[in-house]
C-alpha cells in the first residue's frame, strides 16, 4: 500500500511564503512522494496557545485533527508549528476523548521537513548544487521541542558548491517568538538586532533555516537595517540547488 | 500592552523598565561578557564530566522526590537541627522572617551584621529592615559588596554585580576608601579584604542563607567561591541563617549529586571552592563556631506550589542562574528590568507565583518562549511551559468577574478563533486580508508605521500576503513523481502502517 503524506502548509507559508511549500513538493515528489493538501487544515493554534487562550487554540486546533485524520505522514516547513504538535496537542485536547486519540495519533505521524527527510526517507543528498556562501539559523522550536539539530545539516552537507560558514550565537533566539514580537517590541528589536548582526558578521550571501516564522522576523530586521543577506527556508534552497543540479 | 514609544517613564512593567536597559550600553555590553563567558565555561564544564544528561535526570529526580514529600524530609531536617543544637523559626512569609531576624539581633544587642550572599535574604528585605533599626549590615561576598556600595540590589542570582564595569568598581571602591585604586583586579580584591576582615572580626552576628538542608543530619550546606561564608558563620558569636523552605535534600549522597550541578551550571567550575557543612553550633569540647545557631525557614508562597500540578516543580530550582546566562532576554536588559529579587527566566516564573502583585503580572510576557532555559537547567525545571501556563492563569484572573472589564487580547484571541476554526472562513478572511494590503504592498513587503502591529513594522520589512495562497496554487500543481530515490541505501523503507 502506497503511504499517504498530507502536506503541513502552516497559515504562514500558505498566505506569505506559498514557495517554500511548493519547493517542498517538488522535492517530495523527486524522492518518489506523491503529496496531499488536504484543504481542511488553517492553523495550529499556537499564537493563541502561547498568549494563555488555550481554548481559542483548541478551536483551532481541530481542524488539524481533521484535516491530518486519515495520512500516514504530516509532514510541516515549520519545527515550530510541528512541535505544537508533539508538545502540546495531547494535553491541549485532553477532555474529550475523541480529541484525544485523535492528538495521540497526530504526534507520533507529524514531522518537520528535515526530519521526514532525512529519517523517514532517508535521504540526506538530494542531488543539489548551489555555489553560494551560506549561514544556518537553527530554529529554537525546531531544535529544542522536537530534537531537529543535525537534519537540516546533514542535508547542507549533502549540497555541492555550498559553502557552510557557522553563524556565532546561533543557538539565540531571534527574538520572534510571536506575540512576543508585538508585546514586547523593543526586547524583541534588540534580539532581532544582534541576530542581523552576526548573521552579516558571517559575510554570508544567504541565510537558511526551517521556520520562516523565524526567518521573517530575521529577514525584516536586515532588510530594515539595509543587508543585503538574501533568506530562504532549507526547502527553497535544496529545491533551487536541485534545478541548478540538473541544469 | 506597551507600544514602542510608551516604555520611556513607565516603571510599572517589564516593557516599561528595560527601556533604560536597553538604552544603556555599559550595562549590555558587562552582562553580554560575562553570560557568554559563563556559558562557555558552562558547556567546558559539562562536556568533560560527561553523561550531563544522565546528571540532569538524576538531579530533577532528587529534587522532584523531595519537593513531592516535602513535609516528610522538612520535619526531618527540623528534628535533626534541633537534636544538634539549633533554634529553628518558621516565617509564614517575608515580614515573619525578618521580624524573626530582628528579634535574635535585638536581643543579642547586635550592631554589626556581616553577611554572606543570599538570595532569600534579599527576597526579606532584611538589610533595609536591620538598618532602620540601627543595625549596621555588611555584604561580604564581593559582589554583594559592590552592590551595597552602589546602594542598588542584586541583578544576578550568581553574579550580583554582573551589570557593573570595572571602571564602575574602581569608582565605587575609591570613593569608599578615599584613594584612588585604580582598575587592576588585584588592588580591587585587596582593597575589599582588608575592609571585610575587619568586618568579620568585629561583627556581633553573622547571617547566611542556605544552598541546601541535609535532612538526615539537619546540617545547613553552604556553597561559595571567597570562603566569606565559613567566616561569617564561624566568627560572630552568633549565626543565623534564612533558608527558602524547599532547599532541603534527603541525605548527603543527594548532596553529592548537586555538587556535581550546581557549580557546573553556575560558573562552570568543576568543584565549588568552598563547601561548608554546618551541623549545630560550637560544641563543648569545639575551639570556634558560634555559640548559637539560628534557622530560619521561610515559606513566603512556595508551599502555595505544592500540588500544583502545572508549578510544583519550579520548587526544584537550585538557584544556578544557568538559565539567566542563556537568556536572550536577560541578555539585553538584564536582570533590574525584572523588578524583582529573581530575574531572568526563574524570575519571570518565580515572582508572579510567590508575589502575585499586579506590578509583576506582565513578566511571563517577557519570553519568546525559545527553550533555551529549560535545556540549561540542571533539574530540568520546565520554565518554558510554565511560562505559558502563567500567561494561560492571568487570561483566565482576566475573564473572571472583577477582572478587566474589556480584555482586548481576548476579544483578538476569539476573532482569530472564530475566523480560523473552519477553513471557508479562512480563506475568505485571507482573500480580503489581500485585497485590503494592495496599497500597502510594495516589492512584497508592507511598509507602515502605524496600526495595531507597529511595534512589528517599526524596526522591520513585515512580508506582504502572497497574491495567492498555497492551497489555490496547490489544485494546479502537477506533480511529477520520480522513482523513489535510493541514494542512502535505506530510503522509503519505512513501513507506511
Amino acid at each position: 500500500m502506497r503511504m499517504r503524506v498530507a502536506l503541513f502548509v502552516t497559515c504562514l507559508v500558505d498566505n506569505f511564503y506559498p514557495r517554500v511549500a511548493e519547493s517542498m513538493v517538488r522535492i517530495l515528489n523527486s524522492c518518489g512522494v506523491e503529496v496531499e493538501f488536504p484543504p481542511e487544515q488553517t492553523c495550529c493554534g499556537q499564537p493563541a496557545f502561547n498568549s494563555g487562550y488555550a481554548q481559542q487554540a483548541r478551536v483551532v486546533g481541530r481542524t488539524l485533527l481533521e484535516a491530518f485524520a486519515d495520512f500516514d505522514y504530516v509532514v510541516s516547513p515549520s519545527g515550530s508549528c510541528a512541535g505544537m504538535v508533539h508538545h502540546h496537542y495531547p494535553s491541549l485536547f485532553d477532555a474529550d476523548p475523541d480529541e484525544t486519540r485523535s492528538a495521540r495519533e497526530l504526534v507520533p505521524k507529524t514531522y518537520e521537513f528535515s526530519q521526514f527527510l532525512v529519517h523517514v526517507l532517508g535521504v540526506t543528498d538530494l542531488g543539489a548544487f548551489f555555489p553560494h556562501r551560506v549561514t544556518y539559523h537553527p530554529s529554537c522550536h525546531g531544535s529544542r521541542l522536537l530534537g531537529v539539530k543535525e537534519e537540516p545539516l546533514q542535508l547542507l552537507a549533502g549540497v555541492r558548491g555550498l559553502d557552510l560558514v557557522p553563524l556565532p550565537h546561533a543557538e539565540d533566539c531571534c527574538g520572534f517568538g510571536g506575540a512576543f514580537a508585538v508585546k514586547m517590541p523593543e526586547i524583541s528589536t534588540a534580539m532581532a538586532t544582534e541576530k542581523a548582526d552576526w548573521v552579516t558578521e558571517t559575510g554570508a550571501e544567504v541565510l537558511v533555516g526551517t521556520d520562516m516564522g523565524c526567518l521573517m522576523n530575521i529577514g525584516g530586521r536586515l532588510r530594515h537595517m539595509g543587508r543585503s543577506v538574501r533568506v530562504m527556508h532549507l526547502a527553497e534552497l535544496l529545491h533551487e540547488g536541485m534545478e541548478q543540479g540538473r541544469g | 500592552m506597551t507600544g514602542v514609544g510608551a516604555g520611556a517613564k513607565d516603571t510599572t512593567t517589564i516593557s516599561g523598565r528595560s527601556h533604560a536597559a536597553l538604552a544603556d550600553d555599559f550595562l549590555r555590553a558587562a552582562v553580554r561578557f560575562t553570560t557568554d563567558r559563563l556559558k562557555d565555561r558552562k558547556r567546558g564544564a559539562t562536556e568533560e564530566l560527561g553523561r550531563w544528561e544522565e546528571w540532569r535526570e538524576r538531579g530533577r529526580a532528587i529534587r522532584s522526590h523531595t519537593v513531592a514529600n516535602l513535609d516528610h524530609y522538612l520535619r526531618q531536617f527540623v528534628a535533626n537541627a534541633r537534636a544538634a543544637g539549633a533554634a529553628v523559626h518558621f516565617a509564614a512569609d517575608a515580614q515573619e522572617a525578618s521580624a524573626a531576624v530582628l528579634g535574635i539581633v535585638q536581643e543579642k544587642q547586635a550592631t554589626l551584621v556581616a553577611k554572606s550572599k543570599s538570595m532569600v535574604s534579599e527576597e526579606i528585605h532584611i538589610n533595609s529592615r536591620l538598618e532602620e533599626h540601627g543595625v549596621r549590615v555588611v555584604e561580604t561576598d564581593l559582589g554583594e559588596y559592590i552592590i551595597q556600595l552602589a546602594h542598588e540590589t542584586p541583578s544576578h542570582i550568581i553574579i550580583p554585580a554582573i551589570h557593573k564595569t570595572r571602571e564602575q568598581i574602581k569608582d565605587l571602591f575609591t570613593h569608599d576608601g578615599g584613594q584612588d585604586l585604580g582598575t587592576d583586579t588585584k588592588a580591587l580584591v585587596a582593597f575589599a579584604r582588608s575592609k571585610l576582615r575587619e568586618t568579620f572580626l568585629a561583627a556581633d552576628i553573622g547571617m547566611t542563607g542556605c544552598n541546601f538542608g541535609i535532612a538526615e543530619s539537619g546540617s545547613v550546606v553552604l556553597f561559595t567561591n571567597e570562603g566569606n561564608a565559613d567566616m561569617v558563620s564561624a566568627l560572630p558569636k552568633t549565626h543565623i541563617v534564612v533558608m527558602g523552605m524547599e532547599r532541603v535534600l534527603p541525605t548527603f549522597a543527594d548532596l553529592e549529586v548537586m555538587a556535581n550541578l550546581l557549580p557546573r551550571s553556575a560558573t562552570g567550575q568543576k568543584v565549588i571552592t568552598y563547601m561548608s557543612v554546618i551541623t549545630g553550633p560550637r560544641r563543648a569540647r569545639e575551639v570556634s563556631g558560634p555559640t548559637e545557631l539560628h534557622i530560619v525557614i521561610l515559606d513566603n508562597g512556595r508551599s502555595s506550589q505544592l500540588g500544583d500540578a502545572e508549578f510544583q516543580d519550579v520548587l526544584n530550582c537550585i538557584r544556578c542562574g544557568a538559565c539567566l546566562n542563556v537568556c536572550p532576554v536577560y541578555r539585553h536588559v538584564g536582570g533590574h528590568a525584572y523588578g524583582s529579587v529573581y530575574p531572568g527566566p526563574i524570575g519571570a516564573v518565580l515572582t508572579p507565583l510567590l508575589l502575585q502583585g499586579e506590578e509583576f503580572a506582565d513578566l511571563p510576557n517577557a519570553s519568546s518562549l525559545c527553550g533555551a532555559c529549560y535545556e540549561a537547567c540542571p533539574v530540568k525545571i520546565p520554565l518554558h511551559d510554565m511560562l505559558v501556563a502563567l500567561r494561560r492563569r492571568a487570561a483566565q484572573r482576566k475573564a473572571k468577574p472583577g477582572g478587566v472589564r474589556v480584555d482586548r487580547e481576548r476579544v483578538a484571541w476569539s476573532g482569530y478563533a472564530t475566523l480560523f476554526a473552519k477553513p471557508g472562513r479562512y480563506r475568505l478572511v485571507t482573500r480580503v486580508a489581500r485585497i485590503v494590503q494592495a496599497p500597502l504592498a510594495r516589492d512584497g513587503y508592507i511598509e507602515s508605521t502605524f496600526g495595531p502591529l507597529v511595534g512589528w513594522t517599526g524596526s522591520r520589512h513585515a512580508p506582504a500576503l502572497a497574491p495567492e495562497p498555497f492551497r489555490d496554487r496547490f489544485s494546479r500543481m502537477k506533480q511529477d513523481v520520480k522513482v523513489a530515490r535510493q541514494n542512502d541505501g535505506k530510503a522509503a523503507e519505512s513501513d507506511p502502517r
